[in-house]
């Protein structure tokens, strides 16, 4: 399955969407969820917490794997996605839509410009 | 005459002195000729040649005793056990005498049927302890009215310093400092120090009520505390809820009965031990702890949670949840290192509260409070603490009583007191006291012995708790469920304990091929002593003198575990393989603080290796550095010279398992170890393997410094369900000075492991007995029949599953795992749906997804005979054969017997919609009409019992 085109990338499975404000919002792949199987608990930031780039954030479990996902940049959080506390399993179902994790105001509004794109995340080595 | 053994040669062989090694050894004789002869070999030793690298192989015997017979065995023990006195101890501080009911002695304590059974990670064929364990956990959470518990932790200190870490990562206050009561048990202010200053964290240990509890992250307290004092943290609570910080309070199960619980007082998280329902006091143990927490707090706990979920036909059932919080997936991020919890004791304190009921469990703490009244009335004294339930504290200078006269008649009397630091004595009653007690504890106090059936007849000591004030007693119910109020009569609580008993797969049934878990035989000749009043009976804190058997006992098994093991030195201490390595590493850590290399923090760990390695090195403040395996899954040495390039100047550690977790005998170890030192760090082994090694070759002379050794896996102490366990650790010379001090005795050190000085030494006696037995002959014989019996099974299957990985010469080591990864793509088929087609065959499953995710990992051991590895070897290929099918389409894809396993009773009972037959389903082989086990229930819904979290028992009507 090919990854959407109109999103970034990082090589620990993330992905990145831009909005017109500058604000980015941040989910795992398909692939990544995938893997860990059906997601039983998602655990995410604060809203209004500053991460670091590559700062690990938030939690995604399945019930025999649990993996950190990263922030792809530094930044602040804004918001986190509500419906992931009752139905964790929107990220298998939706990953790029309803599964989103957080929304994040980075520090740096040129940070997404090295990231990958889908061609070249469904490409790499993880993947 | 019949032909007998040419063996037998003179007299002294007919007393058949190693008799025992044909019980524990299951191939013998012909069926290991020919079991060699299937892999290739004429000898046993060629065998061994072969798979042992001849670098690290002994030939020299080891230097322990030589082989005796049960018989003899257990004779000579009962000598050692003779050297033990039983004192009436009235010790206390969290060890009380208690009376074992005879129904769960029998049934439970001395059954194999309970004993004998894994952790319940297969959850379709441990459907009865699971239950039972969830009874414990709706036992903690009634008696400490908090929301969520876990189903054991291993003794109370640890609980507590686990308790600190639950407090630690939640709350928000950003202070390092953590406050501990003054007035909690030694023992447990001992370990909290212990753990604290590898977290970083500062312990204040004073008067919690006086202390400054803005400043602190968190605060552990005791109701009652070691003096027996009840007192109400509910404004402590608030104060440090107004800031930020969190509160454990430790607690008493009996004492709850009547004091208001740890959830009304304000606490977020509480402690305590399950011991005085009904286990033994066994000189330390082993017990269970339990903790309960807030239900915000459930995902910080450490420990393995009950839960309730569905199966596939949408039944209820239970299963252990939330296992990602544990070290076995989380690794260094886990809560905590533990893996072994105290399953059996655990089961027995819940069939304790189940036996007695709620009415039962009152009249039992009405009964003590009265009797500590009574102490006090008959005795003239004066209390110190006014507010008491089972313990009070006298001060005998203030009623001009000489102290020196008090232990003089206590001597004389055979009763142990508790003297304080300061000389004030404390007393703690328990089930087990009578008037006549009473009347002699008072003599010994005071001088005079009142007429105990006189000394209460006035009426002045009343049912009526007065000591404990209005304020403080209990408010609400407890043990309010059915199956706390259903089994009064004697016939139906056997009934309930034999129903939940033969809902699970143990060793009685068939063999448990538990990679890295060795299910080994568990003799009863081994298991007979641990019941002996002169071993169980004894307090963890009784004068060493009282405990000379136990002295002995101790430091034979001791002598010889460092033999085998071929090192210095040996600390019982640990109470699990985990606190092994924990107790390990913190040895590693002040020798080399005590060379001046106290910065060195990083630790090298093999990504094969078990989860409680880098759980348990994070633990001690180390920084893991991960290791590669190559693709033979032996450590890669490219990257572990890299690595020790890297952290040269900070390298502390290298934790290995030997053979490897991948059952391979890994050529490269001793260079290994070798490289290690030569950067300064040293060399932790884990032992979970250690019964590849014994008599053959030891980790001292690998070039290990210190390993644990599971007792619970090479030394036959069973597994009991999903503990106990117990993990001492050998270590060099170097090292000895470094080994845990007496928690008790010793509480300001900070290097305390464990509640008791000895960890749970009852159970020491199950390993003593069984090297006892086997002698050096037999333990090095144990060791060969394991590796043969491993490369017996991989021989018969390697045709049908792929063996992931062999040693030089293609031999395995003493298990081996079976890849399977490959079946998904091609057919659907996974190595869950293997696991649980096992069990319709009558076995429970191999390793699942350890060390490889999707494989499945087999250890025979020694102890199981030809006929059941070919019973079992049939099995896997008759489900090799099911695969084939449904890879040809023979049989669906989706609606076929592995995807459907495991089959119920019920199911075949009714409705048939599927494509195979019943007869295929339930009776897949011909023996399996023999014995057939029924799973409980079908295959469980993981998912739904982790995304809806529900730990406590199902209403009744959740049963249909």
């Amino acid at each position: 399955m090919s990854s959407p085109a109109d999103l970034k990338y990082t090589e620990s499975h993330e992905w990145v969407r831009v909005h017109p404000d500058g604000t980015l919002t941040v989910g795992i792949t398909a692939h990544a969820q995938e893997a860990l199987g059906e997601l039983v608990y998602v655990e995410l930031p604060e809203p209004g917490r500053t991460l670091a780039q590559g700062e690990a954030c938030a939690v995604v479990e399945s019930t025999k794997a649990a993996s950190d996902v990263y922030s792809p940049v530094a930044g602040e959080v804004i918001a986190v996605n509500p419906v992931l506390a009752d139905t964790p399993q929107s990220v298998n179902e939706s990953p790029f839509e309803q599964g989103w994790l957080f929304t994040i105001r980075p520090a740096d509004p040129k940070a997404t410009a090295a990231m990958l794109s889908a061609d070249a995340y469904d490409n790499g080595p993880g993947a | 005459m019949m032909k007998h053994d040419p063996s037998l040669t003179d007299l002294r062989a007919l007393f058949g002195a190693d008799e025992f090694h044909a019980r524990h050894i299951g191939p013998g004789g012909e069926d290991e000729t020919r079991m060699l002869a299937a892999i290739g070999y004429a000898s046993r030793r060629d065998l061994i040649r072969d798979t042992v690298p001849a670098t690290i192989l002994r030939d020299e015997p080891l230097a322990i005793v030589e082989p005796t017979t049960e018989v003899a065995a257990l004779a000579e023990l009962a000598a050692i056990a003779e050297r033990n006195q039983i004192w009436r101890s009235y010790i206390g501080a969290g060890y009380h005498g208690t009376i074992t009911p005879e129904p769960i002695r029998r049934n439970v304590l001395e059954n194999p049927g309970w004993y004998t059974a894994y952790t319940p990670y297969q959850a379709e064929v441990a459907q009865g302890r699971l239950e039972s364990l969830m009874n414990f956990q709706q036992m903690v959470i009634d008696l400490t009215g908090l929301d969520v518990a876990n189903a054991s932790l291993l003794d109370e200190a640890t609980a507590a310093a686990e308790a600190m870490g639950v407090m630690r990562r939640a709350s928000k206050h950003t202070s390092q400092r953590f406050l501990v009561d003054a007035s909690v048990h030694p023992q447990v202010i001992a370990v909290i120090r212990t753990r604290a200053q590898w977290m970083g964290i500062e312990v204040i240990v004073a008067d919690a009520m006086q202390a400054d509890a803005t400043s602190v992250f968190g605060a552990h307290v005791q109701c009652p505390d070691t003096e027996g004092r009840l007192r109400d943290f509910s404004s402590l609570a608030q104060t440090l809820h107004a800031s930020a910080g969190k509160l454990s309070i430790g607690v008493d199960p009996l004492a709850a009965m009547l004091v208001k619980s740890a959830g009304a007082m304000g606490a977020d998280v509480a402690i305590g031990s399950a011991q005085r329902f009904g286990v033994p006091l066994g000189y330390g143990g082993p017990h269970a702890a339990f903790m309960a927490v807030r239900q915000d707090l459930v995902r910080t706990m450490p420990g393995r949670i009950i839960g309730v979920s569905k199966d596939a036909a949408g039944n209820l059932a239970y299963r252990m949840s939330l296992q990602t919080r544990e070290q076995h997936i989380r690794r260094d991020k886990a809560t905590s290192n533990i893996c072994t919890a105290q399953a059996l004791l655990a089961n027995m304190a819940a069939f304790y509260a189940v036996y007695h009921g709620p009415q039962g469990l009152l009249r039992i703490a009405l009964r003590v409070n009265a009797l500590a009244r009574l102490l006090i009335d008959a005795s003239g004294l004066t209390p110190v603490h006014s507010a008491f339930f089972d313990t009070v504290v006298v001060d005998p200078r203030s009623a001009g009583i000489d102290p020196l006269a008090i232990g003089a008649r206590a001597q004389a009397q055979c009763i142990n007191l508790r003297t304080l630091p300061d000389g004030r004595i404390a007393i703690a009653l328990d089930e087990t006291v009578g008037l006549d007690d009473i009347a002699d504890i008072a003599y010994v106090l005071t001088g005079s012995r009142p007429n105990p059936q006189t000394m209460s007849a006035d009426g002045r000591v009343g049912v009526e708790p007065h000591s404990i004030p209005a304020s403080l007693r209990r408010d609400s119910a407890v043990l309010t469920h059915p199956v706390f109020n259903r089994y009064r009569s004697e016939t139906e609580f056997v009934r309930y304990l034999k129903r939940l008993e033969n809902r699970d797969i143990s060793l009685v049934h068939s063999m448990i091929p538990l990679g890295s878990c060795t299910m080994k035989l568990n003799a009863a000749a081994e298991m007979a002593p641990v019941t002996w009043p002169k071993f169980a009976a004894i307090h963890p804190f009784a004068p060493r003198d009282q405990a000379q058997g136990y002295t002995l006992m101790l430091e034979q098994l001791g002598q010889w575990l460092a033999e085998i093991t071929g090192f210095d030195s040996v600390s019982f201490q640990p109470n699990s393989g985990a606190q092994g390595e924990y107790a390990g590493l913190l040895a590693i850590r002040h020798w080399q603080t005590a060379r001046g290399q106290g910065h060195r923090d990083v630790c090298l760990i093999p990504s094969s290796a078990h989860g409680t390695n880098p759980a348990s090195a994070q633990m001690m403040g180390m920084k893991i550095a991960v290791v590669a395996c190559d693709s033979d899954g032996n450590i890669d040495t490219a990257d572990l010279h890299a690595k020790i390039a890297l952290h040269r100047d900070a390298l502390c550690a290298l934790m290995v398992t030997y053979p490897s977790t991948h059952g391979v005998f890994e050529a490269t170890i001793r260079d290994v170890c070798a490289a290690v030192h030569e950067a300064g760090g040293q060399v932790y082994m884990d032992g979970a393997n250690l019964n590849a090694q014994a008599g053959l070759t030891r980790p001292g002379d690998i070039g290990a410094d210190v390993c644990h050794m599971n007792l619970h896996k090479t030394f036959c102490i069973p597994h009991g369900g999903g503990g106990p366990g117990m993990g001492p650790i050998a270590v060099a010379a170097h090292l000895a000075p470094h080994l845990a001090s007496d928690p008790f005795d010793a509480p300001d050190q900070a290097n305390s492991v464990s509640s008791a000085p000895f960890g749970s030494a009852l159970i020491t006696t199950i390993s003593w007995m069984y090297i006892r037995m086997m002698g050096a002959s037999g333990i090095r014989a144990a060791t060969e029949a394991a590796i043969l019996n491993a490369n017996y099974v991989a021989q018969r299957l390697k045709g049908h599953f792929p063996i992931l990985y062999t040693g030089a010469n293609g031999r395995v080591a003493h298990e081996c795992i079976l890849d399977v990864r490959h079946l998904k793509g091609e057919c659907g088929i996974t190595a869950e749906d293997i696991a649980k087609r096992l069990m319709d065959y009558g076995f429970h499953a191999p390793t699942l997804s350890f060390p490889v995710a999707d494989t499945l990992m087999v250890e025979p051991t020694e102890s199981e005979s030809k006929a059941e590895l070919d019973r079992f070897c049939d099995a896997m290929i008759a489900i090799a054969g099911e695969i084939e099918q449904v890879k040809s389409g023979a049989m669906d894809r989706l609606d076929n017997p592995l995807r459907n396993a495991p089959h119920t009773a019920t199911e075949a009972m009714g409705d048939w919609p599927h494509a195979y037959s019943r007869e295929q389903a339930v009776y897949p082989l011909p023996w399996v009409r023999e014995a057939k086990f029924w799973p409980h229930v079908k295959r469980i819904d993981n998912a739904a019992g982790d995304r809806n979290l529900i730990c406590t028992c199902p209403p009744i009507a959740d049963y249909a």
